[in-house]
């Protein structure tokens, strides 16, 4: 429940305050999004496998966050900004997909 | 994410809610700065302009921008010229249509096929029948020819051409099928002092019906008009070379 609360006002406060993303952070926040909703998914896998542990999900969604900022960080200094951030966001992709599947089967056990 | 859980879930869920748990709240914390962040970028997404783009992806679009800005001014530059040929060959062909216009003009008045009009003279031969045969009045025709007659015709009818033949016939002459009696009034289109000066010299044309016992006289006229037209016969044998 505290969660969902966090959710929507986490809306609510990115549609009502309205910031712009600060320049030198603008690269950074889609891949950290997605990499956040990566964790996210997967923190819902475990939900419904009944081992969710909010240590290893608070852990998970900032080291996935800091890793997939750190990573087209470096790729901009090496100069393949680009093709680095598109294969991060491929891989954290699949493991959605993955952890997405897992949850269908559960659900649906299809 | 096989980890042991800290905390067994043992505890009702009503519990939990009501006396919210430190990792919870963080919980909460992240999923709502997560939320938050994806309204931020769906909100920064939209507004189309080119902040948010990465260096070299600015240096790729601006060389497929470069690349197509060369591609149409090649283009431009290949309907130009196309345009420039389409002008100038409609000018030529104009020319050429005005150039034919013309010759047609020129070639008609020659072949008889329109009317003609200008300054000329009137010649009018009046003789006793028979005193004018047809190899006279060709001699008087022949004559306003030399001196430059462009357009002829006798008694309004019979318009002389290349092929227009003059015979002796009964009490007639017979010019280019029509049967002409004396008086003969001949037309010609041409330099009218010239003409008079063809006809009037001594043992010329006048002269010549004065002895033959008929009488002519000839007119200066700034302006006469032919009327009378050739029958066209397309040639039945004869082809154009070129």
């Amino acid at each position: 429940m505290i969660p969902v609360i966090g959710l929507v006002v986490g809306v609510v406060a990115g549609l009502v305050l309205q910031p712009t993303v600060p320049v030198g952070l603008q690269p950074y926040l889609p891949i950290a999004i997605v990499a956040a909703l990566d964790a996210v998914i997967g923190a819902l896998r475990a939900l419904g496998e009944r081992r969710f542990d909010d240590r290893v999900f608070v852990v998970s969604f900032i080291s996935n966050v800091i890793i997939a900022a750190f990573m087209v960080y470096l790729g901009d200094q090496l100069g393949v900004g680009s093709q680095l951030s598109t294969g991060v966001v491929v891989v954290l992709g699949i493991r959605i997909f993955a952890n997405a599947a897992a949850i269908r089967r559960r659900i649906f056990h299809a | 994410m096989p980890d042991a859980p800290d905390k067994p879930e043992t505890e009702p869920p009503g519990n939990r809610f009501r006396k919210p748990s430190w990792s919870q709240v963080v919980v909460a914390i992240l999923i709502g700065s997560l939320a938050f962040a994806i309204t931020l970028q769906i909100r920064q997404s939209k507004t189309n302009d080119y902040s948010g783009v990465r260096g070299d992806e600015l240096v790729e679009l601006l060389k497929s921008l470069d690349s197509a800005n060369e591609r149409i001014g090649t283009q431009i530059d290949d309907l130009t010229a196309t345009r420039n040929d389409l002008l100038s060959s409609t000018k030529r062909s104009a020319e050429a249509e005005k150039q034919a216009k013309q010759r047609s003009e020129q070639l008609s008045i020659l072949a008889g096929t329109s009317g003609a009009t200008g300054s000329g003279v009137t010649l009018t031969i009046t003789a006793p029948d028979n005193a004018i045969d047809a190899a006279a009045l060709l001699d008087a025709v022949q004559e306003l020819r030399d001196a430059g007659a462009e357009a002829i015709a006798i008694n309004g009818v019979a318009r002389v051409i290349a092929q227009t033949y003059f015979l002796d016939g009964d009490n007639a002459i017979r010019v280019g099928g029509h049967d002409l009696k004396p008086p003969f009034v001949i037309e010609a289109i041409g330099d009218p002092h010239t003409m008079a000066e063809a006809v009037r010299f001594r043992g010329g044309l006048i002269d010549r019906v004065t002895n033959r016992g008929g009488s002519a006289t000839l007119i200066e006229q700034t302006k006469i008009t032919i009327t009378a037209l050739a029958d066209v016969k397309s040639p039945e044998y004869a082809r154009p070379t070129s």
